[in-house]
């Protein structure tokens, strides 16, 4: 099973690009032969759009930047150097992707609206530049002999097919990319990226490559646009109305979709260029005007875009049936049967983590102060305090989201200190969160596919596989299908649990699971953890509810005020005076006294 | 002799930006003020500057306002237009992405907002290019070309000027900024429009009616840069693709002032306007732009939070 199916995508490739130059062999006008041409470009440069901000949800304002880029090489190359755009264009591709790097590493240090306001200012900043060096309008020259060497067709059909194959070949791109683990981890990095890096997902890496990705197809696109153009200037490359044209496309069509784009450029370029023709000697700017219509319309109206509004209404009608039967399904989690006899191993002499002199203070307060602890293989050990004791940030430091002041994390041969989240869960240590970090649009499988990329660097079918094992041993394999956005917090926290079992972890860190669920709820989790418990999982849980950690823990780690209160045996651990005045309190005692 | 030359025309430079300045810090006002009453990042704020340039140049033209204040009435009106125009657009479309409804979710609403707010600015830019064509205007007033003269300074050598138009685009410039700030943070309206804007879950319990208050925020933001247009129509050729230019020295002013504070993007448009015109002794005209832009990046690359002070002061 692939990831997202796209069925036969390079058979629907072939024959929409076959349907699409049968149309234009009908058309003789010149003017639309012209449209013909350009409606593949700005599809392009909605694919590459796309590509980088549809999936990973970073906003650009300043595609424009690469599309000019592209254009510029070509056109100066050939008119420097003599070089033809066949050449041209390839090398506009490339410096389109360093452009992409030189733009994207230092802009992606920037969230939100920050990003999006920079990425504004880049082919802004290119406008004058070009101006200022002196190319307001470059034209190249005319080749008499052989012209078609230097992409100079006689038949304006001949650019319809160089256009068509760019186009083609975008799509194919962009179609691999959704359907295997780039698209899929940028899609989790745009819903979640703490939960993305968290379950292994390297986010700074997957960013650099959709942009450089990016890059090169609108560098492609902008260099053709030059070819058949003749004539560039910085306004109509580099302008705003080239940025928004690109995300335009994108989000009129369907973003993150494969033909979304396709869609988008193949509705509102004719629409605003025959109006253009139609009306365009009296009404000036009525591209803009149609543009702004169209992305007001979609955004009140369809903020998915054209295309998944079309595919949902079409499921609705054919396949509401199967929708209400997966929904009964999923209600129950059908955990595994257990061989019967199974025992649980030993507690194994070695030791997986060692925390040495831990210390993270957060200006005067101290979260954690020179915590030291150990976990052997197939030890569950609990993590037990009052609320603010530290626990939380103590998992934050272990697996990188908080840097630690001082002291060292070792695990296995390596030092924890220091690393990424991504890199300390692809090592082996899992972790869930407090707050559940579900990717809520994608599917239960989806979510914990992305956990399994971290186990299975290479083949996507295998980490599928994996998934499913994960899901099949928290009991939801019934769920994959469903939406995360619609489960239940028990659910949710199954999922997440099976988004970090997916990723074969060394050892599991649970941050209060239990948290915010009903007895029954209680149960069932706490079966599912006893049970990896008895497959010799090595567990650290976190928790506050002190009935259920004595039933599952080994050890008890007591934190108060960021320091170690006490550790050993529960039964130990919880007759301690120390602890008793500090955390439980008399009731507790008494209680244990019984 | 050559040296004072060059502090002539620094100071000349420094002068020129500060006048400039001005106006670029009340029209930062009314962009960090909709940033920082509604959480709304506006990205048709340029298109309603250069809708007040439109408006203060047909009023003063309709109503023969050519004398020396006429400008500043027609700028002033054309703000109570650009009022009505942005709580139209506020009611018809904004409400639809912003507010209540996208408190807390994903992103606060940001992404729609954006690509809202970029339809809206297209359709006006291109609109006012069907409705007003592309010459390039200006307000013709006797101030525009006259100065007046402070000096001579050291000895005889040294002559500055103060546009007469700038001059006065400034002074309404600091007084109405000074007046918005007094009403957001004196008056019984203004407070309650900054509840809403700090939690609008809370401001409907308190019985403040969100909706409107943003309905409000958003018009008086227009107003505010809508007014600006007008003043620097006086001075200042324009065309209806001109809100492109601006919008980037709007944000670059705001950002640098920390998004969401209304004095600090003052100080910022006022920053922003002192580099445009003294990187003028420095670098071809043509790079003057450029060296906005240039400056926005370094700014938002490594002090997003802006310039003045670590903690963004919410209006």
């Amino acid at each position: 099973m692939k990831l997202d199916q796209e069925p036969n995508l390079l058979r629907t490739i072939i024959l929409v690009a076959i349907a699409y130059l049968a149309f234009a062999w009908l058309i003789d006008d010149k003017y639309y032969q012209l449209i013909l041409t350009i409606v593949p470009i700005w599809a392009m440069m909605g694919i590459a759009w796309n590509v980088f901000s549809g999936y990973s949800g970073l906003v650009s304002f300043g595609h424009a930047a690469f599309f000019g880029i592209g254009a510029y090489t070509v056109a100066l190359a050939m008119i420097g150097f003599n070089l033809s755009p066949w050449f041209g264009i390839p090398l506009g591709t490339l410096a389109g992707v360093i452009a992409s790097v030189l733009v994207g590493y230092p802009t992606f240090k920037l969230r939100g609206v920050y990003f999006s306001l920079a990425m504004l200012a880049y082919p802004l900043t290119l406008l004058y530049i070009f101006e200022w060096l002196g190319y307001q309008e470059v034209t190249m020259q005319m080749v008499r002999e052989n012209s078609w060497m230097y992409m100079q067709f006689s038949s304006q059909y001949t650019y319809i097919i160089v256009s068509t194959v760019l186009v083609a070949t975008a799509v194919y791109v962009s179609g691999r990319i959704h359907a295997s683990r780039f698209g899929l981890s940028l899609t989790a990095i745009k819903q979640n990226e703490a939960a993305a890096e968290g379950a292994g997902v390297d986010a700074a890496a997957w960013k650099l490559r959709a942009i450089m990705v990016s890059g090169a197809i609108a560098a492609a696109a902008g260099g053709y646009y030059a070819v058949v153009l003749i004539v560039v200037t910085p306004p109509s490359v580099f302008g705003m109305i080239a940025s928004a044209q690109a995300m335009i496309m994108a989000l009129f069509g369907g973003v993150a979709t494969v033909w979304g784009p396709v869609i988008g450029a193949a509705v509102l370029i004719p629409l605003s260029e025959i109006l253009h023709a139609e009306l365009g000697n009296q009404v000036h700017g009525i591209h803009g005007v149609v543009f702004g219509l169209a992305i007001i319309a979609m955004i009140l109206y369809a903020p998915e875009g054209l295309l998944p509004r079309v595919r949902d209404a079409w499921r609705r009608r054919s396949g509401a049936a199967d929708q209400s039967a997966a929904e009964a399904a999923r209600r129950t989690v059908q955990l595994p049967e257990v061989a019967a006899g199974a025992e649980r191993p030993p507690i194994g002499d070695r030791i997986v983590l060692k925390v040495d002199d831990l210390s993270r203070a957060f200006g005067g307060l101290k979260a954690v102060s020179n915590v030291s602890f150990e976990v052997r293989q197939g030890e569950v050990l609990g993590i037990i305090g009052p609320n603010g004791a530290g626990k939380t940030t103590l998992f934050n430091l272990l697996n990188g989201f908080i840097r630690a002041d001082q002291g060292s994390v070792q695990f296995g041969d390596n030092q924890l200190i220091g690393l990424k989240p991504n890199q300390v869960c692809r090592l082996g240590v899992g972790r869930t969160f407090q707050v559940v970090r579900p990717f809520p649009r994608m599917t239960v499988l989806q979510n914990v596919v992305v956990g399994a990329f971290a186990a299975e660097q290479q083949n996507d079918d295998r980490a599928v596989e994996l998934a499913r094992q994960a899901l099949d041993r928290v009991g939801m394999l019934a769920h994959e299908k469903v939406l995360a956005g619609g489960l239940n917090s028990l659910e949710l926290r199954l999922m997440e649990l099976a988004r970090v079992l997916a990723g074969q972890p060394q050892i599991l860190l649970l941050d209060e699971t239990l948290a915010g669920l009903g007895s029954e709820e209680i149960e069932v989790i706490l079966a599912v953890i006893r049970r990896l418990a008895d497959e010799g999982q090595t567990i650290v849980i976190i928790e506050h509810t002190m009935q259920a950690m004595v039933r599952i823990a080994d050890r008890f780690l007591v934190l108060d005020h960021g320091s170690v209160l006490a550790a050993g045996k529960p039964a130990e651990v919880v007759r301690d005076p120390a602890v008793i005045e500090a955390y439980l309190g008399k009731k507790w005692m008494d209680h244990a006294k019984h | 002799m050559s040296a004072v030359i060059f502090f002539e025309n620094l100071f000349q430079a420094v002068i020129a930006g500060l006048l400039i300045g001005s106006v670029y810090g009340l029209m930062c006002v009314g962009l960090g003020l909709i940033f920082g009453l509604m959480r709304v990042i506006n990205f048709a704020q340029g298109e309603f500057l250069m809708l007040g340039m439109y408006g203060a140049f047909y009023l003063c033209t309709w109503f023969g306002l050519s004398s020396a204040v006429g400008p500043v009435i027609g700028a002033v009106f054309s703000g109570v237009l650009l009022y009505l125009l942005g709580m139209g657009l506020h009611k018809s479309l904004l409400t639809k992405a912003t507010g209540i409804k996208v408190a807390g979710t994903e992103g606060e609403g940001h992404y729609p907002q954006l690509i809202l707010t970029l339809g809206i600015s297209l359709v006006l830019a291109n609109g006012a290019l069907i409705l007003f064509g592309n010459t390039p205007l200006s307000i013709r007033t006797p101030y525009a070309g006259s100065a007046w003269e402070l000096g001579p300074l050291l000895g005889d050598d040294m002559l500055l000027f103060f546009n007469k138009a700038r001059t006065v685009a400034l002074v309404v410039s600091v007084l109405v900024a000074v007046a918005v700030y007094q009403f957001v943070h004196r008056t019984r309206v203004g407070k309650s429009l900054r509840a809403a804007a700090d939690n609008p879950a809370a401001a409907t319990y308190m019985g403040i009616d969100v909706e409107r208050s943003h309905r409000i925020s958003f018009g008086i933001g227009a107003a505010i840069t809508g007014l600006a247009g007008g003043l620097i129509a006086s001075y200042y050729p324009f065309q209806p693709y001109i809100g492109l230019d601006f919008v980037v020295i709007m944000y670059a002013g705001v950002v640098l002032g920390g998004l969401g504070s209304m004095i600090g993007a003052f100080w910022g448009g006022l920053v922003i306007g002192l580099i445009q015109q003294v990187s003028t002794l420095f670098l071809p005209l043509q790079l003057q732009n450029a060296m906005i832009f240039l400056v926005f990046l370094l700014i938002i690359l490594f002090r997003p939070q802006g310039l003045f002070g670590k903690n963004v002061e919410r209006v």
